[in-house]
């Protein structure tokens, strides 16, 4: 039965308003029954929200942050094995850790030998405790590297300055510290120049690197960096070893080119056959990337499904309710009829009520899933960030619902007879 | 003219608001077939004051229905106002209920979560009237019946005879053609059913044509006409001498 357009023939059509008008008074009528109805769509609404806002900020975090600051743009990273490493089996751990380490030759080797114009830095880190005057920075990241790391990491220096070719060459007790180390050991004094232990040395802070913010709840501010030769080494590998060499080409085809150019020279350097496989990493962020968009794959699949579900739930309740609606007003219906309504009326009058339950539930949904966003973002170190579109997809599918699922208890009502009707208690 | 002396092709005159001409209702009950109607010929004037008797099982009911364009005959005619309705499709008949004719039924058929206002107010709502203008309409005919006081009341804050004239305000809010009543006292005591009677009297005095379907010999005395049916036929059809 088409109930739209109206048709031509007849009075003019009850407004739309109308409709609308006597859905929202019966929603206020029965405030428990509707709310009831509602909870489906909301829960569905919220829910497409809050996973929405989730996997959009981890996105942001993984492409601009995640990403450009654990490996860096058009940036790869010569390693023993690859550092970030979801899902690794037993068997291939331990392939890993009998694989030779890279070497201070190498890295200079590889450093020397790529033709692509790149900068190269070497990077060694671990744990250690920093302390000055009697306070402490407990697990702080230090770091041994030579003098481009801050350049090719995007380090800015906020305070001093980075360490010298010189000094990253001769070993200098000298060290860049990030902000959280600055407020815990100097919390209202000039850093600069000041001397921290490390490993039991001391180090002159010569810079403080800007302020980085959070990654997953992890303080990324909370390091020092010393050059590679200083006796931070000892602190972070064993003698002649580095964890990495980064190198950093100016686009991705360069990238790429340096990146064949270095699995030359570490091959020809561990002397592999043709038929051998690498010994070593070359680690991209791309690496990462293809990671984050795997799981970004399944999000994409789960999050839907699960919204579908209860969306589908809710439109069920919703024709439950509408169903139950239609049964205990037919009484209504037929007086309605017995005064001049057309099945029309009747069809635009329950669907305007169960498209107003669902409406009501969506955007209830959507200020609980902003709340909720809003909630995650800041007592979770999940990344959120509220999507706008998130926002109307929710409202569009919450009322898509209710009309569908109003469509069959609407036209039963419509196809009464008004004179049984009229007869039912 | 006669209702005998009318044939299929002719028009009503154009006094006649009422016409049936050998109107015929069957229901279909699966393996049997009840005749309810068998060919009722009925005319009535504009501004005539009917009463519709008969036993139960008679077809007074189905005749009420019929009149009342909520069923459509299985054969026969069936004018209305000049209109032949016996033709007519769902939503024209609807329109046909809306404009032409005024229902008030025993049980009073009110919505109760709404107010006597808004319950008048409903014809006017599928008439395609603007807010304003139900507001006005309705609260007029609700004075009209004495309820002047009572716009803000629901169904369930008023007294039997109250919703009557609740209902009765709101048969005539659409000044209809006929005002129909089924059993209109019926839930009403013998009081309150003599005020009702009083208002369907000054209704009729101002020019309203009423139809009524009673058992109650005394209630059809308020009628200037009695028509009995009888197994779905016109047994006696009797004007009182006014």
């Amino acid at each position: 039965m088409a109930w739209w357009p109206p048709t031509s023939a007849g009075p003019p059509d009850v407004p739309l308003f109308e409709a609308l008008r006597l859905a929202l008074q019966t929603l206020r009528t029965q405030k428990l029954k509707s709310s009831f109805a509602l909870i489906g769509v909301f829960i569905g609404v919220m829910f497409l929200i809050a996973a929405w806002s989730i996997v959009n900020g981890m996105n942001l975090y993984m492409t601009e942050k995640f990403a450009g600051t654990i490996i860096g743009v058009n940036t790869f990273h010569l390693r023993r094995r690859p550092d970030f490493t979801p899902n690794v089996s037993d068997s291939l751990w331990r392939a890993w850790a009998r694989r030779p380490r890279i070497t201070f030759g190498d890295a200079r080797a590889v450093a020397v030998g790529i033709h692509t114009p790149v900068i190269t830095a070497w990077e060694s880190s671990s744990t250690r405790n920093i302390e000055a005057r009697g306070r402490e920075v407990r697990d702080a990241q230090v770091t041994g590297a030579t003098e481009r790391y801050f350049d090719i990491k995007n380090l800015r220096i906020a305070q001093g300055r980075a360490f010298t070719a010189q000094e990253a060459r001769g070993g200098a007790l000298v060290v860049v510290i990030g902000y959280d180390v600055v407020d815990k050991l100097f919390p209202d004094r000039d850093p600069i120049n000041k001397e921290v232990r490390i490993g039991g040395r001391p180090y002159r802070v010569i810079g403080v690197v800007e302020r980085q913010g959070k990654l997953f709840g992890f303080s990324l501010d909370r390091f020092a960096v010393a050059p590679a030769l200083s006796p931070m080494q000892h602190l972070v590998n064993p003698p002649g070893v580095v964890d990495a060499l980064i190198v950093k080409a100016q686009s991705l085809p360069a990238m790429r080119e340096a990146m064949a150019e270095a699995e030359g020279i570490m091959r020809s350097r561990r002397h592999l056959r043709p038929t051998q496989d690498n010994n070593f990493a070359l680690e991209t962020s791309e690496g990462v990337l293809d990671f984050w968009a795997g799981i970004q794959r399944f999000l994409f699949i789960v999050g839907p499904g699960i919204v579908l579900i209860a969306l589908v739930v809710g439109g069920i309740v919703i024709m439950n309710i509408m169903l139950m609606a239609v049964a205990e007003r037919t009484r209504e219906i037929g007086i309605r009829k017995s005064l001049g309504a057309r099945r029309m009326d009747i069809l635009r009058q329950f669907l305007a009520e169960s498209s107003a339950i669902a409406a009501a539930g969506g955007g209830l949904g959507v200020l609980a899933g902003v709340g909720l966003t809003i909630l995650l973002g800041a007592a979770t170190p999940l990344p959120a960030a509220l999507s706008p579109l998130s926002i109307v997809l929710g409202l569009t599918l919450g009322t898509v619902v209710g009309v569908i699922a109003g469509v069959y208890p609407a036209s039963r009502a419509a196809r009464l007879d008004p004179i049984a009707a009229l007869r039912q208690e | 003219m006669t209702p005998q002396d009318f044939r299929t092709g002719d028009t009503p005159l154009p006094d006649i608001i009422i016409l049936t001409h050998r109107l015929t209702r069957v229901y279909d009950m699966g393996a049997e077939q009840v005749h309810a109607l068998r060919g009722v010929s009925v005319q009535i004037r504009r501004n005539e004051y009917v009463a519709i008797m008969g036993p139960s099982g008679s077809g007074k009911s189905t005749l009420m229905n019929l009149i009342g364009c909520l069923d459509t005959p299985t054969a026969g005619e069936y004018w209305l106002n000049s209109q032949k309705v016996s033709e007519l499709g769902d939503d024209e008949l609807a329109h046909i209920r809306n404009k032409e004719i005024g229902f008030v039924f025993q049980t009073f058929n009110l919505l109760p979560r709404a107010t006597a206002l808004h319950n008048v107010e409903l014809p006017l709502i599928y008439a395609g009237l603007s807010a304003r203008q139900r507001r006005e309409q309705a609260a007029t005919a609700l004075e009209r019946v004495g309820l002047g006081d009572r716009m803000t009341h629901k169904p369930n804050e008023l007294s039997g005879g109250q919703r009557q004239r609740v209902a009765i305000a709101r048969a005539l809010v659409n000044n209809p053609s006929i005002l129909l009543a089924d059993e209109p006292t019926g839930n009403l005591d013998s009081a309150t059913s003599a005020e009702i009677m009083g208002l369907f009297g000054d209704l009729h005095s101002q020019g309203q044509t009423v139809l009524m379907v009673t058992h109650e010999q005394d209630i059809a005395a308020h009628a200037a006409r009695v028509v009995t049916l009888h197994d779905g036929l016109v047994a006696t059809d009797q004007r009182r001498a006014a």
